[in-house]
Protein backbone atom coordinates (compact mmCIF):
# COMPACT_ATOMS: atom_id res chain seq x y z
CA UNK A 1 0.00 0.00 0.00
CA UNK A 2 2.67 2.47 1.05
CA UNK A 3 4.76 1.70 -2.03
CA UNK A 4 1.90 2.48 -4.41
CA UNK A 5 1.35 5.88 -2.79
CA UNK A 6 5.03 6.71 -3.04
CA UNK A 7 5.01 5.72 -6.70
CA UNK A 8 2.32 8.25 -7.52
CA UNK A 9 3.99 11.06 -5.62
CA UNK A 10 4.86 13.91 -7.98
CA UNK A 11 8.37 15.04 -7.11
CA UNK A 12 8.02 18.25 -9.08
CA UNK A 13 5.25 19.52 -6.90
CA UNK A 14 6.49 22.64 -5.14
CA UNK A 15 4.22 22.23 -2.16
CA UNK A 16 5.49 18.86 -1.11
CA UNK A 17 9.24 18.89 -1.36
CA UNK A 18 9.59 16.77 1.77
CA UNK A 19 9.99 13.05 1.13
CA UNK A 20 6.82 11.19 1.96
CA UNK A 21 6.52 9.41 5.27
CA UNK A 22 5.32 5.81 4.95
CA UNK A 23 1.55 5.67 5.15
CA UNK A 24 0.22 4.32 8.40
CA UNK A 25 2.24 5.47 11.40
CA UNK A 26 3.72 2.47 13.16
CA UNK A 27 1.58 1.26 16.01
CA UNK A 28 3.82 -0.33 18.57
CA UNK A 29 2.49 -2.73 21.08
CA UNK A 30 4.32 -3.88 24.16
CA UNK A 31 4.65 -7.33 22.62
CA UNK A 32 6.86 -6.08 19.82
CA UNK A 33 9.36 -4.34 22.03
CA UNK A 34 12.13 -5.59 24.32
CA UNK A 35 11.10 -5.49 27.95
CA UNK A 36 13.16 -3.94 30.70
CA UNK A 37 10.87 -5.15 33.45
CA UNK A 38 8.23 -7.80 33.70
CA UNK A 39 5.68 -8.11 36.50
CA UNK A 40 3.90 -11.44 36.87
CA UNK A 41 0.96 -12.21 39.15
CA UNK A 42 1.91 -9.60 41.72
CA UNK A 43 -0.12 -9.51 44.92
CA UNK A 44 0.73 -6.97 47.60
CA UNK A 45 -0.34 -6.73 51.22
CA UNK A 46 -0.15 -4.00 53.82
CA UNK A 47 -0.47 -6.28 56.85
CA UNK A 48 -3.64 -8.26 56.25
CA UNK A 49 -5.05 -5.83 53.72
CA UNK A 50 -4.45 -6.77 50.12
CA UNK A 51 -3.88 -3.75 47.90
CA UNK A 52 -2.62 -5.21 44.63
CA UNK A 53 -4.41 -8.11 42.99
CA UNK A 54 -2.67 -10.34 40.45
CA UNK A 55 -0.99 -7.55 38.52
CA UNK A 56 0.68 -8.49 35.25
CA UNK A 57 2.57 -5.74 33.47
CA UNK A 58 5.32 -5.36 30.87
CA UNK A 59 7.59 -2.33 30.98
CA UNK A 60 9.10 -1.72 27.56
CA UNK A 61 12.73 -0.66 27.32
CA UNK A 62 13.40 3.00 26.57
CA UNK A 63 9.75 3.95 26.59
CA UNK A 64 7.60 5.92 29.00
CA UNK A 65 4.96 3.84 30.77
CA UNK A 66 2.35 5.74 32.78
CA UNK A 67 0.27 4.37 35.64
CA UNK A 68 -3.03 6.20 36.03
CA UNK A 69 -6.10 5.70 38.13
CA UNK A 70 -8.13 7.28 40.92
CA UNK A 71 -6.70 7.86 44.39
CA UNK A 72 -6.10 4.65 46.26
CA UNK A 73 -6.02 2.47 43.15
CA UNK A 74 -2.56 1.13 43.98
CA UNK A 75 -0.47 2.88 41.35
CA UNK A 76 2.08 4.29 43.80
CA UNK A 77 2.12 0.99 45.68
CA UNK A 78 2.91 -0.80 42.43
CA UNK A 79 5.62 1.70 41.52
CA UNK A 80 7.33 1.29 44.86
CA UNK A 81 7.64 -2.46 44.46
CA UNK A 82 9.81 -1.90 41.38
CA UNK A 83 12.77 -0.79 43.46
CA UNK A 84 11.64 -2.50 46.66
CA UNK A 85 10.87 0.78 48.41
CA UNK A 86 7.96 -1.01 50.06
CA UNK A 87 10.54 -2.76 52.26
CA UNK A 88 11.08 0.52 54.10
CA UNK A 89 7.62 0.01 55.58
CA UNK A 90 6.85 -2.60 58.20
CA UNK A 91 4.40 -5.44 57.60
CA UNK A 92 4.37 -5.34 53.84
CA UNK A 93 4.45 -8.50 51.82
CA UNK A 94 4.31 -9.40 48.19
CA UNK A 95 3.89 -12.55 46.15
CA UNK A 96 4.55 -12.99 42.47
CA UNK A 97 7.53 -12.01 40.42
CA UNK A 98 9.21 -8.81 39.30
CA UNK A 99 12.01 -9.21 36.77
CA UNK A 100 14.59 -6.65 35.73
CA UNK A 101 16.28 -7.75 32.51
CA UNK A 102 15.12 -11.25 33.27
CA UNK A 103 16.48 -11.32 36.85
CA UNK A 104 14.24 -11.51 39.90
CA UNK A 105 14.66 -8.23 41.80
CA UNK A 106 13.85 -9.88 45.12
CA UNK A 107 16.98 -11.99 44.82
CA UNK A 108 19.31 -9.07 44.16
CA UNK A 109 21.20 -6.84 46.57
CA UNK A 110 18.75 -4.04 47.24
CA UNK A 111 21.33 -1.24 47.23
CA UNK A 112 22.67 -2.32 43.85
CA UNK A 113 19.08 -2.62 42.61
CA UNK A 114 18.29 0.93 43.64
CA UNK A 115 21.27 2.14 41.63
CA UNK A 116 19.83 0.50 38.55
CA UNK A 117 16.33 1.73 39.31
CA UNK A 118 16.24 5.35 40.42
CA UNK A 119 13.31 7.20 41.91
CA UNK A 120 11.98 10.74 41.95
CA UNK A 121 9.23 11.69 44.36
CA UNK A 122 6.31 14.04 44.35
CA UNK A 123 7.83 16.71 46.53
CA UNK A 124 11.28 17.78 45.37
CA UNK A 125 13.64 16.55 48.10
CA UNK A 126 17.17 17.75 47.40
CA UNK A 127 19.72 17.05 50.09
CA UNK A 128 20.62 19.99 52.35
CA UNK A 129 23.82 20.40 50.38
CA UNK A 130 25.12 22.35 47.43
CA UNK A 131 23.80 21.72 43.95
CA UNK A 132 27.10 20.06 43.06
CA UNK A 133 27.11 17.81 46.11
CA UNK A 134 23.53 16.72 45.53
CA UNK A 135 24.56 15.21 42.23
CA UNK A 136 28.02 14.08 43.34
CA UNK A 137 26.78 12.32 46.48
CA UNK A 138 25.61 9.15 44.76
CA UNK A 139 28.73 9.09 42.60
CA UNK A 140 31.01 9.35 45.60
CA UNK A 141 29.15 6.69 47.55
CA UNK A 142 29.46 4.32 44.62
CA UNK A 143 33.16 5.01 44.26
CA UNK A 144 33.00 6.83 40.97
CA UNK A 145 36.20 6.60 38.98
CA UNK A 146 37.04 9.38 36.58
CA UNK A 147 36.25 13.08 36.70
CA UNK A 148 33.53 13.92 39.20
CA UNK A 149 33.12 17.37 37.65
CA UNK A 150 32.44 15.88 34.24
CA UNK A 151 29.98 13.38 35.65
CA UNK A 152 28.11 16.09 37.57
CA UNK A 153 27.95 18.31 34.50
CA UNK A 154 26.75 15.39 32.38
CA UNK A 155 23.89 14.64 34.77
CA UNK A 156 22.88 18.26 35.07
CA UNK A 157 22.86 18.58 31.29
CA UNK A 158 20.77 15.42 30.96
CA UNK A 159 18.30 16.95 33.39
CA UNK A 160 18.21 20.19 31.34
CA UNK A 161 19.44 22.15 34.36
CA UNK A 162 23.10 22.83 33.59
CA UNK A 163 22.68 26.22 31.91
CA UNK A 164 20.64 27.50 34.84
CA UNK A 165 23.03 26.39 37.59
CA UNK A 166 26.52 26.18 36.08
CA UNK A 167 27.57 29.45 37.69
CA UNK A 168 26.37 28.55 41.17
CA UNK A 169 27.13 24.90 41.66
CA UNK A 170 28.39 25.48 45.17
CA UNK A 171 25.24 27.27 46.27
CA UNK A 172 22.61 25.48 48.34
CA UNK A 173 20.09 23.43 46.44
CA UNK A 174 17.39 25.07 48.55
CA UNK A 175 17.95 28.31 46.68
CA UNK A 176 16.47 26.79 43.53
CA UNK A 177 12.82 27.08 42.51
CA UNK A 178 10.50 24.09 42.89
CA UNK A 179 10.82 23.13 39.24
CA UNK A 180 14.60 23.45 39.36
CA UNK A 181 14.78 21.40 42.56
CA UNK A 182 12.80 18.65 40.91
CA UNK A 183 15.12 18.66 37.91
CA UNK A 184 18.01 18.52 40.37
CA UNK A 185 16.44 15.42 41.91
CA UNK A 186 16.22 13.95 38.42
CA UNK A 187 19.88 14.83 37.82
CA UNK A 188 20.77 13.22 41.13
CA UNK A 189 18.94 10.05 40.14
CA UNK A 190 20.56 10.06 36.70
CA UNK A 191 24.07 10.52 38.08
CA UNK A 192 24.49 6.79 38.76
CA UNK A 193 23.20 5.98 35.26
CA UNK A 194 20.13 3.96 36.13
CA UNK A 195 18.44 1.75 33.55
CA UNK A 196 15.03 2.64 34.90
CA UNK A 197 13.70 5.88 36.35
CA UNK A 198 10.58 5.77 38.49
CA UNK A 199 8.69 9.02 38.99
CA UNK A 200 5.85 9.28 41.47
CA UNK A 201 3.71 12.28 40.49
CA UNK A 202 6.82 14.34 39.80
CA UNK A 203 4.94 17.47 38.69
CA UNK A 204 2.04 17.69 41.16
CA UNK A 205 3.83 20.33 43.20
CA UNK A 206 4.94 22.36 40.18
CA UNK A 207 3.57 25.20 38.04
CA UNK A 208 2.54 24.56 34.40
CA UNK A 209 5.76 25.83 32.83
CA UNK A 210 8.00 23.74 35.10
CA UNK A 211 5.70 20.80 34.41
CA UNK A 212 6.07 21.31 30.65
CA UNK A 213 9.86 21.48 30.97
CA UNK A 214 9.95 18.24 32.90
CA UNK A 215 7.61 16.53 30.44
CA UNK A 216 9.85 17.52 27.53
CA UNK A 217 12.81 16.31 29.55
CA UNK A 218 11.27 12.87 30.08
CA UNK A 219 10.66 12.52 26.36
CA UNK A 220 14.33 13.21 25.69
CA UNK A 221 15.52 10.97 28.52
CA UNK A 222 13.65 7.92 27.33
CA UNK A 223 16.17 7.47 24.51
CA UNK A 224 18.59 6.02 27.05
CA UNK A 225 16.40 5.24 30.01
CA UNK A 226 13.22 3.32 30.70
CA UNK A 227 10.71 5.52 32.48
CA UNK A 228 7.72 4.64 34.63
CA UNK A 229 5.59 7.53 35.83
CA UNK A 230 2.67 7.57 38.21
CA UNK A 231 0.36 10.50 37.63
CA UNK A 232 -3.11 11.47 38.73
CA UNK A 233 -3.13 13.91 35.82
CA UNK A 234 -4.26 11.76 32.94
CA UNK A 235 -3.66 14.53 30.43
CA UNK A 236 -0.02 14.34 31.42
CA UNK A 237 -0.05 10.59 30.80
CA UNK A 238 -1.59 11.28 27.38
CA UNK A 239 1.04 13.88 26.49
CA UNK A 240 4.10 12.10 27.67
CA UNK A 241 3.75 8.33 27.71
CA UNK A 242 4.02 5.59 25.11
CA UNK A 243 2.06 3.06 27.15
CA UNK A 244 -0.56 3.60 29.82
CA UNK A 245 -1.79 1.27 32.53
CA UNK A 246 -5.14 2.09 34.11
CA UNK A 247 -5.63 0.77 37.63
CA UNK A 248 -8.68 0.52 39.84
CA UNK A 249 -8.87 -0.78 43.44
CA UNK A 250 -5.64 -2.68 43.15
CA UNK A 251 -6.34 -4.25 39.79
CA UNK A 252 -4.76 -3.53 36.45
CA UNK A 253 -7.85 -2.88 34.36
CA UNK A 254 -6.29 -1.98 31.05
CA UNK A 255 -2.83 -1.69 29.59
CA UNK A 256 -2.44 -0.37 26.05
CA UNK A 257 -0.40 1.95 23.84
CA UNK A 258 -1.31 5.45 24.97
CA UNK A 259 -2.90 6.62 21.68
CA UNK A 260 -5.18 3.62 21.75
CA UNK A 261 -6.12 3.87 25.42
CA UNK A 262 -7.10 7.50 25.10
CA UNK A 263 -9.02 7.20 21.83
CA UNK A 264 -10.58 3.71 21.95
CA UNK A 265 -10.12 2.15 25.39
CA UNK A 266 -11.07 -1.51 25.53
CA UNK A 267 -12.59 -1.47 29.03
CA UNK A 268 -15.71 0.59 29.90
CA UNK A 269 -14.18 1.45 33.28
CA UNK A 270 -11.21 3.03 31.53
CA UNK A 271 -13.58 4.98 29.32
CA UNK A 272 -15.55 6.17 32.35
CA UNK A 273 -12.34 7.37 34.04
CA UNK A 274 -10.73 9.15 31.12
CA UNK A 275 -13.95 10.90 30.09
CA UNK A 276 -14.28 12.25 33.61
CA UNK A 277 -17.45 10.31 34.35
CA UNK A 278 -15.93 8.19 37.05
CA UNK A 279 -17.08 8.59 40.64
CA UNK B 1 9.76 26.48 24.36
CA UNK B 2 9.40 23.93 21.62
CA UNK B 3 6.95 21.14 22.47
CA UNK B 4 7.35 17.61 21.19
CA UNK B 5 3.90 17.54 19.61
CA UNK B 6 4.86 20.32 17.19
CA UNK B 7 6.59 17.70 15.13
CA UNK B 8 3.31 15.77 14.93
CA UNK B 9 1.43 18.89 13.82
CA UNK B 10 4.03 19.52 11.14
CA UNK B 11 3.78 15.93 9.93
CA UNK B 12 0.00 16.24 9.78
CA UNK B 13 0.30 19.29 7.55
CA UNK B 14 2.77 17.51 5.27
CA UNK B 15 0.46 14.51 4.90
CA UNK B 16 -2.44 16.80 4.04
CA UNK B 17 -0.38 18.68 1.46
CA UNK B 18 0.77 15.43 -0.06
CA UNK B 19 -2.87 14.37 -0.35
CA UNK B 20 -3.59 17.75 -1.93
CA UNK B 21 -0.90 17.24 -4.55
CA UNK B 22 -2.29 13.80 -5.40
CA UNK B 23 -5.79 15.24 -5.72
CA UNK B 24 -4.55 18.09 -7.93
CA UNK B 25 -2.75 15.69 -10.17
CA UNK B 26 -5.82 13.44 -10.37
CA UNK B 27 -8.01 16.34 -11.49
CA UNK B 28 -5.47 17.48 -14.07
CA UNK B 29 -5.03 14.02 -15.54
CA UNK B 30 -8.73 13.27 -15.47
CA UNK B 31 -9.74 16.40 -17.34
CA UNK B 32 -7.02 15.81 -19.93
CA UNK B 33 -8.21 12.26 -20.42
CA UNK B 34 -11.46 13.89 -21.62
CA UNK B 35 -9.99 16.82 -23.57
CA UNK B 36 -7.33 14.69 -25.28
CA UNK B 37 -9.44 11.52 -25.52
CA UNK B 38 -6.66 9.71 -23.69
CA UNK B 39 -7.88 6.38 -22.32
CA UNK B 40 -4.55 5.51 -20.70
CA UNK B 41 -4.61 8.72 -18.70
CA UNK B 42 -8.12 7.91 -17.50
CA UNK B 43 -6.88 4.50 -16.37
CA UNK B 44 -4.03 6.13 -14.43
CA UNK B 45 -6.46 8.28 -12.49
CA UNK B 46 -8.51 5.24 -11.50
CA UNK B 47 -5.41 3.29 -10.46
CA UNK B 48 -4.05 6.09 -8.32
CA UNK B 49 -7.26 6.89 -6.43
CA UNK B 50 -6.71 4.36 -3.59
CA UNK B 51 -3.68 6.36 -2.43
CA UNK B 52 -5.91 9.40 -1.83
CA UNK B 53 -8.38 7.28 0.15
CA UNK B 54 -5.60 5.73 2.23
CA UNK B 55 -4.36 9.18 3.13
CA UNK B 56 -7.84 10.24 4.21
CA UNK B 57 -7.96 7.37 6.69
CA UNK B 58 -4.47 8.05 7.95
CA UNK B 59 -5.07 11.77 8.38
CA UNK B 60 -8.31 11.18 10.28
CA UNK B 61 -6.48 8.76 12.53
CA UNK B 62 -3.76 11.31 13.23
CA UNK B 63 -6.35 14.02 13.92
CA UNK B 64 -8.14 11.91 16.53
CA UNK B 65 -4.87 11.07 18.25
CA UNK B 66 -3.64 14.66 18.30
CA UNK B 67 -6.90 15.89 19.79
CA UNK B 68 -6.99 13.13 22.43
CA UNK B 69 -3.37 13.27 23.49
CA UNK B 70 -2.34 16.87 23.43
CA UNK B 71 -5.26 19.06 24.64
CA UNK B 72 -4.67 21.44 21.75
CA UNK B 73 -5.82 25.01 22.14
CA UNK B 74 -6.39 28.11 20.00
CA UNK B 75 -4.49 28.08 16.70
CA UNK B 76 -3.34 24.47 17.13
CA UNK B 77 -6.92 23.31 17.74
CA UNK B 78 -8.30 25.27 14.79
CA UNK B 79 -5.53 23.93 12.59
CA UNK B 80 -6.34 20.30 13.40
CA UNK B 81 -10.08 20.85 12.95
CA UNK B 82 -9.45 22.59 9.63
CA UNK B 83 -7.26 19.68 8.51
CA UNK B 84 -10.05 17.23 9.40
CA UNK B 85 -12.47 19.15 7.18
CA UNK B 86 -10.04 19.75 4.32
CA UNK B 87 -9.24 16.04 4.41
CA UNK B 88 -12.83 15.26 3.44
CA UNK B 89 -12.93 17.86 0.68
CA UNK B 90 -9.75 16.48 -0.85
CA UNK B 91 -11.14 12.96 -0.80
CA UNK B 92 -14.30 14.17 -2.52
CA UNK B 93 -12.18 15.96 -5.11
CA UNK B 94 -10.47 12.63 -5.71
CA UNK B 95 -13.87 11.03 -6.26
CA UNK B 96 -14.87 13.78 -8.69
CA UNK B 97 -11.62 13.19 -10.60
CA UNK B 98 -12.51 9.51 -10.86
CA UNK B 99 -15.96 10.43 -12.18
CA UNK B 100 -14.37 12.67 -14.80
CA UNK B 101 -11.93 9.91 -15.78
CA UNK B 102 -14.79 7.43 -16.14
CA UNK B 103 -16.57 9.89 -18.42
CA UNK B 104 -13.28 10.10 -20.31
CA UNK B 105 -13.25 6.35 -20.81
CA UNK B 106 -16.80 6.43 -22.18
CA UNK B 107 -16.43 9.55 -24.30
CA UNK B 108 -13.43 8.15 -26.15
CA UNK B 109 -15.74 5.82 -28.08
CA UNK B 110 -17.65 8.72 -29.65
CA UNK B 111 -16.64 11.45 -32.10
CA UNK B 112 -16.00 14.83 -30.52
CA UNK B 113 -19.23 16.83 -30.16
CA UNK B 114 -17.60 20.24 -30.73
CA UNK B 115 -14.28 21.98 -30.24
CA UNK B 116 -13.64 22.29 -26.50
CA UNK B 117 -13.52 25.93 -25.47
CA UNK B 118 -15.37 26.43 -22.20
CA UNK B 119 -14.45 23.10 -20.69
CA UNK B 120 -10.68 23.76 -20.73
CA UNK B 121 -11.31 27.24 -19.29
CA UNK B 122 -13.50 25.81 -16.56
CA UNK B 123 -10.98 23.12 -15.68
CA UNK B 124 -8.16 25.67 -15.53
CA UNK B 125 -10.21 27.78 -13.16
CA UNK B 126 -11.09 24.82 -10.94
CA UNK B 127 -7.47 23.65 -10.84
CA UNK B 128 -6.28 27.16 -10.01
CA UNK B 129 -8.81 27.39 -7.19
CA UNK B 130 -7.53 24.10 -5.77
CA UNK B 131 -3.91 25.14 -6.06
CA UNK B 132 -4.48 28.55 -4.51
CA UNK B 133 -6.58 27.23 -1.64
CA UNK B 134 -3.79 24.80 -0.72
CA UNK B 135 -1.16 27.52 -1.14
CA UNK B 136 -3.25 29.69 1.16
CA UNK B 137 -3.08 26.86 3.71
CA UNK B 138 0.71 26.60 3.45
CA UNK B 139 1.30 30.34 3.64
CA UNK B 140 -1.58 30.99 6.07
CA UNK B 141 -2.68 33.59 3.51
CA UNK B 142 -6.19 34.80 4.31
CA UNK B 143 -6.26 37.22 1.36
CA UNK B 144 -5.48 34.46 -1.10
CA UNK B 145 -8.18 32.30 0.47
CA UNK B 146 -10.73 35.11 0.13
CA UNK B 147 -9.77 35.50 -3.51
CA UNK B 148 -10.52 31.83 -4.13
CA UNK B 149 -14.01 32.30 -2.70
CA UNK B 150 -14.75 34.99 -5.27
CA UNK B 151 -13.89 32.75 -8.22
CA UNK B 152 -16.57 30.16 -7.42
CA UNK B 153 -19.24 32.24 -9.20
CA UNK B 154 -17.21 32.19 -12.43
CA UNK B 155 -17.03 28.41 -12.28
CA UNK B 156 -20.77 28.16 -11.73
CA UNK B 157 -21.43 30.46 -14.67
CA UNK B 158 -19.23 28.40 -16.96
CA UNK B 159 -21.07 25.28 -15.94
CA UNK B 160 -24.40 26.91 -16.84
CA UNK B 161 -22.98 28.08 -20.16
CA UNK B 162 -21.73 24.60 -21.00
CA UNK B 163 -25.08 23.04 -20.06
CA UNK B 164 -26.96 25.46 -22.33
CA UNK B 165 -24.64 24.94 -25.26
CA UNK B 166 -24.63 21.16 -25.00
CA UNK B 167 -28.41 21.03 -24.58
CA UNK B 168 -28.86 22.89 -27.82
CA UNK B 169 -26.41 20.50 -29.56
CA UNK B 170 -28.37 17.51 -28.26
CA UNK B 171 -31.65 19.00 -29.39
CA UNK B 172 -30.19 19.62 -32.84
CA UNK B 173 -28.65 16.16 -33.37
CA UNK B 174 -29.62 13.09 -31.34
CA UNK B 175 -26.44 11.25 -32.45
CA UNK B 176 -24.35 13.42 -30.13
CA UNK B 177 -26.42 12.71 -27.03
CA UNK B 178 -24.06 10.10 -25.50
CA UNK B 179 -20.96 12.26 -25.79
CA UNK B 180 -22.72 15.51 -24.90
CA UNK B 181 -24.25 13.91 -21.83
CA UNK B 182 -20.80 12.85 -20.61
CA UNK B 183 -19.53 16.39 -21.09
CA UNK B 184 -22.42 17.74 -19.04
CA UNK B 185 -21.43 15.33 -16.26
CA UNK B 186 -17.82 16.47 -16.50
CA UNK B 187 -18.89 20.11 -16.21
CA UNK B 188 -20.94 19.18 -13.16
CA UNK B 189 -17.94 17.38 -11.62
CA UNK B 190 -15.72 20.43 -12.24
CA UNK B 191 -18.26 22.71 -10.61
CA UNK B 192 -18.24 20.44 -7.54
CA UNK B 193 -14.45 20.55 -7.48
CA UNK B 194 -14.71 24.33 -7.42
CA UNK B 195 -17.10 24.05 -4.48
CA UNK B 196 -14.67 21.83 -2.59
CA UNK B 197 -11.83 24.27 -3.26
CA UNK B 198 -14.08 26.99 -1.86
CA UNK B 199 -14.66 24.88 1.26
CA UNK B 200 -10.91 24.50 1.68
CA UNK B 201 -10.44 28.26 1.41
CA UNK B 202 -13.13 28.81 4.05
CA UNK B 203 -11.39 26.34 6.36
CA UNK B 204 -8.08 28.15 5.87
CA UNK B 205 -9.68 31.43 6.93
CA UNK B 206 -11.08 29.72 10.03
CA UNK B 207 -7.72 28.19 10.78
CA UNK B 208 -5.79 31.45 10.50
CA UNK B 209 -8.12 34.03 12.02
CA UNK B 210 -10.85 31.99 13.67
CA UNK B 211 -13.78 33.38 11.65
CA UNK B 212 -16.26 30.94 10.27
CA UNK B 213 -17.19 32.43 6.87
CA UNK B 214 -19.20 29.46 5.64
CA UNK B 215 -22.59 30.39 4.20
CA UNK B 216 -21.88 34.11 4.26
CA UNK B 217 -22.07 36.32 1.14
CA UNK B 218 -18.69 37.01 -0.52
CA UNK B 219 -18.81 40.75 0.19
CA UNK B 220 -19.33 40.15 3.91
CA UNK B 221 -16.27 37.93 4.29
Amino acid sequence: MAASARQVFAKENPMTSVPPIPIGASKETAQDLPLRMKVTDLNFYYGKVQSLFKVNLNIATNRVTALIGPSGCGKSTLLRTFNRMHETLAHTRLTGQILLDGDDILRQDVTRLRRRIGMVFQRPNPFPKSIYDNVAYGLRVNGHKGSLNEAVEHSLRRAALWEEVKDRLNKSAYGLSGGQQQRLCIARALAVDPEVLLLDEPCSALDPISTAKIEELLIQLKENCTIVIVTHNMQQAARVSDFTAFMLTGELVEFNPTPQLFTTPTDPRTEAYITGRFG
Amino acid sequence: MERHFEKDLEELKERLLWMGSLAERAVHQAIHSVLDADEKLARTVLDEEPAINELQLEIDDRVVQLLALYQLMAADLRFVLAVARINNDLERIGDQAVNIAQSGQRIVRHPRVKPYVDLPRMSELAEEMMRDSLNALVRKDVDLAKEVLKRDDQVDQLRDQIFRELLSYMMGDSAVVFAAFELILVAKNLERIGDHATNIAEDVIYMVVGSDVRHSAPDRR
